[in-house]
């Protein structure tokens, strides 16, 4: 979806066995970097985005011109500060921002890859990304920070590599996508496969886009990032610029009108193909499984500082989940700390201004960052 | 505050894993990481206070000893402190125990019911007694089970935990107690401090 932006990408020639067991190799990773590499290279945290995330965390994303998806977290003076921090984020394989994905144009036949892509993993996108962190020879980063998505990449990530982070914080996510997950992510899918429009993911070979799908898959899941509460008191049944019902289908309610306008922007953004690709891959997410079962044995070489963080009103991550993930780490005295934050705005939340969530984050890195190159000295 | 944190510092081995269960803004865990060991957690029931300590780097998990302390392994942490909390859980004995698992050797201290002062305002004020160590009223007060220095040590003694060491401070003064001074201590003492094992 940026043909013509101008991002940073690197070509991986090593060649990437995939779970799905097929190989890709010569292919583009798009990511941004904010703040400075310090000299000892100790202070480079990598950001993992969520689903309809990007690389473009903080400042103006070039393409949509709108501030960076975590820009309340990443920033200057913000609770990761890039005064002090090198963040780095890259679009996940199998997204639609420059790195190698379903609308990645096929250099043989000049068309999209469509669903011609592999069918790819939380794993493989950790591998791919791991692949920059090389490139950019960072030897040991500070920090591996993710929300939803971006936390299940947190957790591959440590136990892919478990010396390569000296702290890890996942987000509101899980270490196994549930039923209730996949039932969503499948009911998002179904809306843009059953669009006409989509031709088994070749659209773009016919100039057509399936938007109606896409935009219903957004609004329904964007349903489930926030709570009932926050829905509530933010709508209510309040009506949408009329003073009382018009008998038809518009949008009456000022909460159809807000869904309509989420599906709509998004899908100017967001490749439709990605969405099925990056839902898929959450969904095949069962961190315990890959090691037989036993989440604990996930963490048993690591030595990373973990910090899992939840929201009182997160029912798509609730607390439950990431709590599993603390006592997996506690069953084997890894060094992990937890707390669940007080908020009304969902899964939503860490994408949010919570006020105690930046706060406890931000003195949570900064004072750990402190210890951790006291120690050192 | 200072003589309790001095007397658990004592209490410690150098480098040692150490838990503090209900480590409210984490003071002691703070004054442990400066005099004794690098390696501590902590466990905390309220969210203000968990985040506190998180604040400040200390690793701290926010949950209930009544309930979330089974997820440690047996024996997983050198010492399990439990500093003046343990009258206001539900079920004490089974905190007791959990601890016991959790930990090689447990730190417990109480403030001390037996206390001359607190005994005369039952007696002679005839109101629940409220204290510097004891501040809340009968109707806000979470202390649930209090008891005496008295009360632990028999406690102990009838559960078959081995009491290593028993410390009573009254403000500064800091004594040792033993069987024949028992009764004498758990008067003239504010706080017990016990350093147990099963």
């Amino acid at each position: 979806m940026n043909k013509n932006i101008d991002t940073k990408k690197i070509i991986i020639s090593n060649p990437l066995k995939l779970d799905c067991g097929k190989e890709i190799n010569n292919f583009p990773i798009a990511y941004e970097t904010y703040g400075e590499l310090n000299s000892e290279k100790s202070n480079a945290i990598l950001v993992f985005h969520a689903l309809t995330g990007d690389q473009y965390v903080s400042g103006k994303n070039p393409i949509t011109n709108k501030d960076g998806w975590w820009s309340y977290v990443v920033g200057e003076n913000k609770p990761i500060d890039t005064n002090k921090f090198f963040v780095i984020c890259a679009n996940v394989i199998g997204g639609c921002m420059g790195s190698y994905g379903p609308s990645t144009i096929n250099e043989s036949t000049g068309k999209q890859i469509g669903t011609d892509f592999p069918i790819i993993t939380i794993n493989d996108m950790v591998n791919a990304q791991y692949e920059l962190i090389k490139y950019l020879e960072i030897e040991k980063l500070f920090a591996v920070v993710g929300g939803s998505m971006g936390g299940m990449q947190v957790l591959q990530f440590v136990a892919n590599f478990p010396n390569k982070a000296k702290l890890a914080i996942p987000i509101a996510c899980t270490s196994s996508h549930s039923a209730q997950n996949i039932a969503f992510n499948e009911l998002g899918r179904q809306a843009i496969m059953a669009d006409s429009k989509w031709e088994n993911g070749f659209y773009s070979n016919y100039k057509l886009n399936p938007d109606k799908g896409l935009a219903v898959a957004r609004m329904a899941a964007h349903i489930t990032y926030l709570s009932e509460k926050g829905l509530q008191e933010k709508f209510g049944r309040k009506l949408q610029d009329r003073d009382s019902l018009r008998y038809g289908f518009e949008a009456d309610f000022q909460i159809e009108s807000y869904l309509r306008y989420q599906g709509s922007v998004f899908v100017d953004r967001f490749d439709a193909n990605s969405y099925l690709y990056i839902t898929r891959a959450m969904d095949y997410f069962d961190l315990s499984k890959q090691y037989k079962g036993n989440l604990s044995d996930a963490f048993k070489k690591t030595k990373t500082k973990f910090f899992v963080i939840s929201f009182t009103s997160d029912w798509l991550y609730p607390t439950s989940e990431n709590r599993e993930i603390v006592i997996a780490l506690n069953s084997i005295g890894a060094d992990v700390g937890f707390v669940e934050i007080e908020s009304d705005k969902g899964h939503d939340s860490f994408l949010l201004d919570v006020p105690s969530f930046l706060k406890t984050l931000g003195d949570y890195i900064n004072s750990t960052y402190k210890v951790i190159n006291e120690r050192r000295i | 505050m200072k003589e309790e944190f001095n007397i658990i510092s004592n209490l410690i081995e150098e480098n040692t894993r150490v838990l503090d269960v209900g480590c409210g803004n984490g003071d002691l865990m703070k004054y442990l990481q400066e005099n004794k060991t690098k390696d501590i957690r902590g466990l905390e029931i309220s969210k203000e206070k968990v985040q506190n300590c998180l604040s400040k780097g200390l690793t701290v998990i926010e949950g209930n000893a009544e309930s979330d302390l089974k997820q440690f392994p047996k024996s997983s942490f050198d010492y399990v402190i439990l500093s003046q909390t343990l009258q206001a859980f539900l079920n004490p004995e089974l905190v007791i125990n959990e601890l016991l698992k959790v930990g090689k050797k447990v730190i417990v201290t109480i403030p001390n019911f037996g206390y001359w002062r607190v005994r005369l305002q039952l007696l002679f004020k005839g109101t629940m007694p409220v204290t510097e160590n004891l501040p809340h009223e009968w109707y806000n007060t979470p202390n649930l089970h209090m008891c005496t220095i008295k009360d632990f040590y028999n406690f102990c003694s009838s559960k078959n935990i081995k009491i290593f060491k028993s410390i009573a401070l009254k403000k500064s003064r800091i004594s040792e107690i033993n069987k024949s001074n028992l009764n004498y201590k758990n008067l003239d003492s504010h706080l017990g401090i016990f350093l147990i094992e099963s």
